[in-house]
């Protein structure tokens, strides 16, 4: 399953480069947590969380101890077990694809080679689906045990939602492989060196990201847990810790989608018109391309109002998934007209 | 849009003068209506694309207009010079007599019932209104005042008047009984007062 490498990783390296790589990616999640809640407070004309700590930046600091220091609570009704089980499968499933998303080159240090990943999957994007469909039984789980109808129709319309977009979702990602002719994500990164795949792969990137926007359950797609008529979805029943739970592994998907859209459509650690900085510089420039992302993902939640559910499901089925297999077949035949 | 009136003219016209009523017509200001345009593929991507942007574009301009909040407790709204806030009671400026007479006038005005005057004589040695008689108790019950200013009207002799203050939550109810001492006391300055015209 690994990609073929050229050069050898101690284990130990393996160990320390995995803490670190996740050391930094969850410090990430309240940065995006407070940068959401400030952005989306600017788009509506006031300031956000501007109380605890200068400019507020203790604010999601201080949630999640408010949210880790309350009672655990459960409902009678709930399936215990798969209660407290679900919000788990729901962070380990982000944190594991975190994993394969490559920060920079690879990289000489204390003269050995590193590689700036956790590890480099020669089959990348099927490691990405694979957990993104697991991290569906997160919610599921979470909704079904939880022994309430709100709880429940929001993990009903979570569990149609996502097998419906990640088809299109999956299949955006194809036109990609066929351009790059590699499933490592390094191997795709490597291969945008001529051009990001964002300008090949336009109309397959634009329905990349809006079936992310779906897949991560954000606005516009945010039905699984649409407050207005489900009161909180599958998590409704949930607080305290396990709420926490939740919501990291929402903004750690983001932040993940993020990852993978930087990679794979906007050249990874590549800088336009080649400039070829030296090699510590390629995680912030990943880092810079993911906020941008990210901020999109911010700006469309303040912008676009919720899907209706029939809407949603005809968009998918009838709009997204056309265009990506049209998209795949064009590309498929291009490649091979040019090869 | 082009002749709103056209329809209502043919349906009137056999019918005689006398009778005719004018039947309500929207007229020229009516808004006009986007209707969703023909179902085409291309224009509704296009629609759909380009109302997205206008979208995106009306968000992040914001972001450029800056915020259109007041951060209460550092910035305060300034009041205008009628605000009915906090009741204050006055003294003769010359004499320093109170202006109060205990004529109990504001507690019968009162809707809420929250004045409470107690009346006594004034004596030569103890000299405290310029009446005959003088409030020897009088206490506003602000948990229970509504601020209509009635006590203000109902005065003969100008002694209540609504001041500005309205930050008078406290941790107690009965810190909220204000006794005449801290009505006649000058009010700390924490409320601005918006300038005539401004």
């Amino acid at each position: 399953m690994l990609a073929v490498v050229g050069y050898y990783e101690a284990w130990w390296i393996q160990v320390l480069k995995g803490i670190v790589i996740f050391a930094i990616a969850l410090q990430l999640v309240p940065v995006v947590l407070l940068a959401e809640r400030k952005l989306l407070g600017r788009m509506q004309g006031r300031y956000g969380p501007n109380r605890v700590g200068p400019y507020g930046a203790l604010q999601p600091l201080a949630d999640i101890l408010k949210l880790l220091t309350k009672e655990q609570f459960r409902p009678a009704t709930s399936v215990g077990m798969i209660f407290a089980i679900a919000p788990i499968i729901s962070i380990l499933t982000a944190v594991a694809v975190f994993a394969i998303i490559p920060f920079g080159d690879t990289q000489d240090i204390f003269g050995t080679k590193v590689g700036l990943y956790g590890i480099d999957v020669s089959v990348g994007p099927l490691y990405v689906f694979a957990f993104g469909a697991i991290a569906f039984y997160g919610i599921m789980l979470g909704g079904w045990s939880s022994g309430s109808k709100y709880s429940f129709l929001g993990a009903m319309r979570g569990a149609a939602q996502l097998i419906s977009y990640e088809v299109s979702q999956g299949l955006a990602l194809v036109g990609v492989v066929f351009t790059a002719q590699t499933l490592s994500l390094t191997g795709i990164v490597h291969a945008q060196e001529g051009m990001w795949f964002i300008v090949p792969q336009f109309v397959g990137f634009l329905i990349f990201l809006v079936a992310s926007f779906a897949e991560t359950n954000r606005a516009p797609f945010d039905l699984t847990e649409a407050d207005a008529e489900l009161v909180g979805g599958y998590n409704t029943e949930y607080g305290g810790g396990r709420f926490a739970s939740y919501y990291f592994a929402e903004y750690l998907n983001v932040l993940v989608v993020s990852g993978i859209v930087t990679t794979v459509f906007l050249g990874g650690w590549l800088l336009p018109f080649g400039i070829d900085p030296p090699g510590w510089v390629d995680p912030f420039v990943v880092l810079f391309k993911m906020s941008l992302i990210t901020f999109l993902f911010i700006w469309v939640r303040a912008t676009l109002p919720r899907l209706r559910y029939d809407q949603l499901m005809s968009f998918g089925w009838k709009v997204l998934l056309p265009l990506a297999t049209l998209n795949a077949l064009v590309t498929a035949v291009l490649v091979v007209a040019t090869h | 849009m082009s002749e709103p009136h056209s329809h209502q003219n043919d349906s009137s016209a056999g019918a005689p003068a006398a009778l005719v009523v004018e039947r309500w017509s929207p007229g020229e200001d009516v808004i006009e209506v986007q209707r969703i345009p023909a179902p085409g593929v291309a224009r509704d991507t296009w629609r759909a694309f380009r109302e997205t942007a206008r979208g995106l574009k009306t968000t992040f301009s914001r972001i450029i207009e800056g915020t259109s909040t007041i951060q209460y407790p550092e910035e305060k709204v300034p009041v205008y010079p009628r605000f009915r806030g906090r009741h204050k009671l006055h003294r003769f400026e010359d004499t320093g007599l109170e202006k109060c007479v205990g004529c109990s006038l504001c507690a019968a005005a009162c809707p809420a019932d929250c004045i409470r005057v107690v009346a006594a004589e004034n004596t030569p040695e103890n000299r405290v209104s310029a009446g005959e008689r003088y409030a020897a108790v009088y206490e506003i019950n602000l948990s229970r005042c509504i601020f209509c200013g009635y006590c203000e009207v109902a005065c003969p002799f100008d002694a209540i008047t609504m001041g500005h203050d309205y930050e008078l939550s406290d941790y107690d109810r009965g810190d909220l009984i204000f006794t005449k001492e801290m009505l006649l006391a000058e009010p700390l300055e924490r409320t601005p007062l918006r300038n005539e015209g401004e």
